[in-house]
């Protein structure tokens, strides 16, 4: 008998499977915000590690793509690193780390500071879909709430907090109400992120791999993030600038730099960090001279 | 720091060659071959075959053999190959019944037609650890032709002590669906259910059939029959008009006879658990007929008080790629939420404090007063 | 008010278990302000017909018809305009629209009908936030006013019904009932479960704000002392038939069916 060989289809998917994933998308963008069921495959990595993100990716991408891939905001963190190669090896994609160039942005927890535009697409990689899990655990309830657009219990939520803290304890996965009808899990961004997804101008995607959802937000829609007329959402907002950069009103990073729990604050967007640092230093330089 | 910092890439490639060198341990001592692999760790790769869904031996071997003996890793490897196989078509339905078994037991009459056989079972091994693995003798036995070996539940099914295979009349087989390449919402059929125990991790059907046993989910099981053996697989070609056997697996069933439910309309039957599993599977194909039983007690009509008995429960957590891709993810790095975190909890602490400091001020002010 | 058209009718109403009635043949109107008192021993269909009334079981005989209110387009000068509704042809939305503005349910058990470990605010403001109201400062205010008339404390406000009495769980499940303005409450034995001195205070608790909201109100009860206080008119049943029906002294003082006169006089000899 001989040894068995294993081959793999050119692009990991077969072009079968990405019509499925791409009819999901259609009907996601469709109707914005509602949780289409998909057929997740497998993926060559573990669920819960950015599967929902790869099988969108893996669907839309194309020769004249080019790919970035961002954990936490960085390029270079590994879980991103290892998504982009994925993508080299079996697509043939071009990559690149700057938001600007890219075409196709796969992310986990952050939406890029540089602002997107038309033409492009936001992949998010999201864990729990369903804005409503950890407030009804069943999936037959909470399809029947989405259905019926009763979301008092979402509220319910938003009102326990500002009973017991002052204010909605809620700073990542903060949920928003998308094109006035569903009510939606931005994946876990943190909340300051959520306000670039209103009206934003890129195509947003979201893919939850192990729960077997896709949905979508078309470009130039509305994304409300909840809340009450006089407790409204605030999206967190940091009170010094990047001390790598300079950069204020950006998402930073607490970093600890000695043993004693000395900090700094940085960029969590590194393309934006030091492509702004080097700037910085360009100006520096060119005054001196000057 | 092994995120945060410029390298990812270089630790990554580090991180693997490190991985390479753990699991060839003394270089010059011979790489196990997936051959033996298969061979002599035939339970380990029935049970990669059966959560992997993927009937292949050699590739489960070879999978564990990757995966350096970590069997979820190895059902990831398994599965990860398998959803990119095209798919030419489909078989026809396993005909357990014509099965030519191995090993059948029955728990629940003594004597069957086609009788009763041990096979190779670790039932009834005194289980002492021993330093030498013998082969001792296997005797040729005198088999009787094993054409009537009839399943325990067709004979309980011949007085209708039992609910039938199938209804008696106008039933068509609907198409049972494909959990891996449809969307599953809850509730699901039966078969899609039976689909997703199949490829469930074995040590949660286990423990979800045991907690039936201990009175969380009432099922009052007997084992209708076990029978391991091979069996002849048909595939369904259009283009020939018939179909055309294709090789032989080996699978484990059970057929599990439970608590008989009946009303004013229907006399009292036993009901059934089913359990099929690829390979040498007899604990997993147990507890999956547990599980599978259990799951039904909404046709029944019973209370739904225990887990097992809940779908959308055992469903949602029985897949073991999915329970261990996302309980490990939590290793991969959470710092931006986490951050968000710190800063809400440092502010609610601040206003925690601001609170208490003039509750502390009032407080004080008032035994002022009060001196005065 | 719509004077001509009683707020519920029920005809010929029946609900079945396998080949067996559970409640069968009950017919009444219901009028806007009337409480109805069903009695009857466990067993006697009373909880089936309670849950055939409002949705929870299925109608297999007969016709349920409610006269909803809505919102008048055009038109009317009190702005609302009259609808009647035959229940078996409701659609899943229609029946959650009249649960969240119309109906309310007070359950005999308070787990089932609140949600022990949100605060008694968040239950009490949750049907306002359900019918969208979106201002924490006014639901709170007015979860506060409706926990105040249930004579809740106003410093209990943020605790969850877990921590709290028999008695005062039942109470927040009556204000969480009361506070969207619904015309027709459901109540399946609300005081039984209580001490008695609690019973009573509750009781009457009921009984005040169902005649000061003018509420229409189906209490099911085997405590012939809960009808008599608080409902206009009885239906007495047995084996899931109605076997008598009328005022409630009328029914108590001089009871026409002979297992009538036995309840009434097990009670008296009690």
């Amino acid at each position: 008998m001989s040894a068995p060989r294993i081959v793999y289809n050119e692009g990991y998917l077969d072009e079968q499977t990405k019509r499925v994933v791409r009819r999901a998308l259609l009907k996601g963008v469709a109707i914005p915000g509602f949780q289409v069921p998909f057929a997740s495959r497998e993926v060559p990595m573990p669920r819960g590690w950015g599967t929902g993100g790869v099988q969108v990716t893996a669907s839309i991408i194309g020769p004249s793509d080019t790919l970035k891939v961002i954990d936490q905001g960085a390029d270079d963190t590994t879980n991103a690193v290892s998504i982009r190669h994925f993508f080299e090896k079996v697509a043939g994609a071009a990559s690149t780390t700057l938001t600007e160039q890219a075409s196709i942005i796969q992310t986990r927890h952050r939406i890029p500071e540089t602002p997107l535009r038309e033409h492009q697409i936001m992949v998010y990689q999201v864990p729990i879909p369903e804005p409503l899990r950890f407030l009804e655990p069943r999936e037959t309830e909470t399809r029947r709430l989405h259905a019926l657009e009763e979301y008092g219990l979402m509220y319910v939520k938003l009102y326990e907090d500002i009973a017991k803290y002052g204010h909605i304890a809620k700073t990542y996965d903060y949920p928003v109400l998308v094109n006035g009808r569903y009510v939606m899990a931005p994946s876990p961004i943190p909340s300051f992120d959520n306000p670039k997804m209103h009206q934003n101008a890129a195509l947003q995607l979201f893919g939850a791999g192990r729960e077997k959802r896709i949905y979508a937000i078309p470009p130039y829609t509305d994304v409300e993030s909840l809340g009450f007329e006089d407790f409204p959402f605030e999206p967190q907002r940091f009170d010094r600038p990047c001390e790598i950069c300079g950069s204020s009103g950006v998402y930073l990073d607490e970093v600890f730099i000695d043993d004693k729990g000395g900090v700094m604050f940085v960029c969590s967007d590194t393309d934006y960090c030091e492509r702004t640092a080097t700037a910085g230093e360009r100006r520096q330089t060119m005054e001196k001279s000057a | 720091m092994y995120v945060a910092v410029k390298g990812g890439e270089k630790a990554i490639a580090n991180a693997h060659a490190l991985l390479a060198k753990r699991g060839r341990g003394e270089v010059d001592a011979p790489r196990i071959d997936y051959a033996q692999m298969r061979d002599q760790m035939g339970v380990l790769v029935s049970r990669v075959m059966a959560e992997g869904s993927l009937y292949d031996p050699d590739l489960a071997a070879k999978a564990l053999l990757q995966a350096q003996g970590d069997v979820l890793e190895a059902v990831t490897l398994l599965r990860s190959y398998r959803t990119t196989l095209p798919r030419f078509g489909l078989t026809v339905a396993v005909d357990t019944a014509g099965l030519p078994s191995e090993r059948r037991v029955s728990a629940t009459f003594k004597d069957i037609p086609g009788g009763q056989q041990l096979g190779a079972t670790f039932d009834y091994t005194h289980r002492l650890l021993t330093d030498e693995l013998g082969t001792p003798e296997v005797p040729n036995l005198e088999m009787p032709p094993s054409a009537a070996m009839p399943r325990v539940t067709d004979l309980l099914g011949v007085d209708a002590l039992i609910e039938a295979d199938k209804p008696a009349e106008g039933w068509n087989d609907p198409d049972p669906g494909d959990l891996t390449r449809e969307p599953t919402t809850f509730p699901m059929s039966r078969a899609e259910r039976l689909q997703a125990l199949n490829r469930g991790d074995e040590g949660f059907l286990l423990s979800l059939g045991y907690s039936t046993q201990r009175g969380f989910g009432n099922n009052h099981p007997f084992v209708g029959e076990v029978r391991v053996g091979e069996v002849e697989i048909e595939f369904d070609a259009p283009e020939i008009g018939h179909a055309v056997p294709i090789g032989r697996i080996e699978m484990t069933e059970c057929q599990m006879v439970n608590q008989f439910v009946g009303n004013t309309e229907q006399a009292p039957q036993f009901t059934r658990g089913y359990g099929l599993v690829f390979g040498r599977g007899e604990r997993k194909a147990m507890s999956m007929s547990l599980v599978d039983r259990a799951l039904r007690s909404e046709e029944f009509g019973e209370r739904i008080v225990s887990p097992a008995q809940d779908e959308e429960f055992v469903i949602a957590h029985s897949d073991n790629v999915q329970a261990t891709g996302f309980v490990e993810h939590l290793k991969l790095p959470h710092y931006v939420d986490f951050q968000a975190e710190l800063g809400l909890i440092r502010s609610l602490r601040r206003e925690f404090e601001t609170r208490h400091a003039a509750d502390a001020r009032m407080s004080a002010g008032k035994d002022q007063n009060g001196e005065n | 008010m719509n004077n001509e058209t009683p707020l519920l009718s029920v005809t010929g109403a029946g609900h079945r278990y396998g080949d067996r009635f559970g409640c069968r043949d009950v017919n009444f109107d219901l009028w806007p302000g009337e409480v109805l008192a069903v009695v009857g021993e466990s067993g006697s269909g009373k909880s089936t017909l309670l849950g055939m009334l409002s949705q929870r079981l299925t109608l297999d005989e007969g016709s349920i018809s409610y006269l909803t209110t809505r919102e008048s387009s055009a038109g009317r000068e009190d702005g609302t305009e009259f609808e009647l509704l035959d229940l078996a042809t409701l659609s899943e939305r229609e029946v959650r629209r009249l649960w969240r503005t119309e109906w309310g349910f007070v359950h005999q058990n308070a787990a089932e009908g609140l949600r022990m470990h949100v605060s008694a605010g968040g239950n009490v403001g949750e049907p306002l936030m359900a019918n969208g109201w979106r201002n924490y400062s006014k639901i709170r205010s007015e979860a506060e006013m409706w926990l105040r008339r249930v004579e809740i404390p106003s410093d209990r406000i943020d605790d969850a019904p877990a921590t709290f009495s028999g008695g005062m769980r039942q109470r927040v499940q009556i204000a969480r009932n009361l506070v969207f303005g619904p015309r027709l409450v459901f109540m399946d034995e609300p005081t039984s479960g209580l001490d008695v001195s609690v019973q009573a205070r509750l009781l009457d608790l009921i009984r005040q704000l169902v005649a000061e909201l003018g509420l229409a109100v189906v209490i099911v009860t085997h405590d012939l002392a809960v009808a008599r206080l608080i409902s206009h008119r009885t239906l007495v049943m047995k084996d899931g038939a109605v076997i008598e029906s009328g005022l409630t002294d009328r029914v108590l003082d001089d009871p026409q069916a002979p297992y009538t006169q036995l309840l009434v006089s097990s009670i008296l000899q009690g």
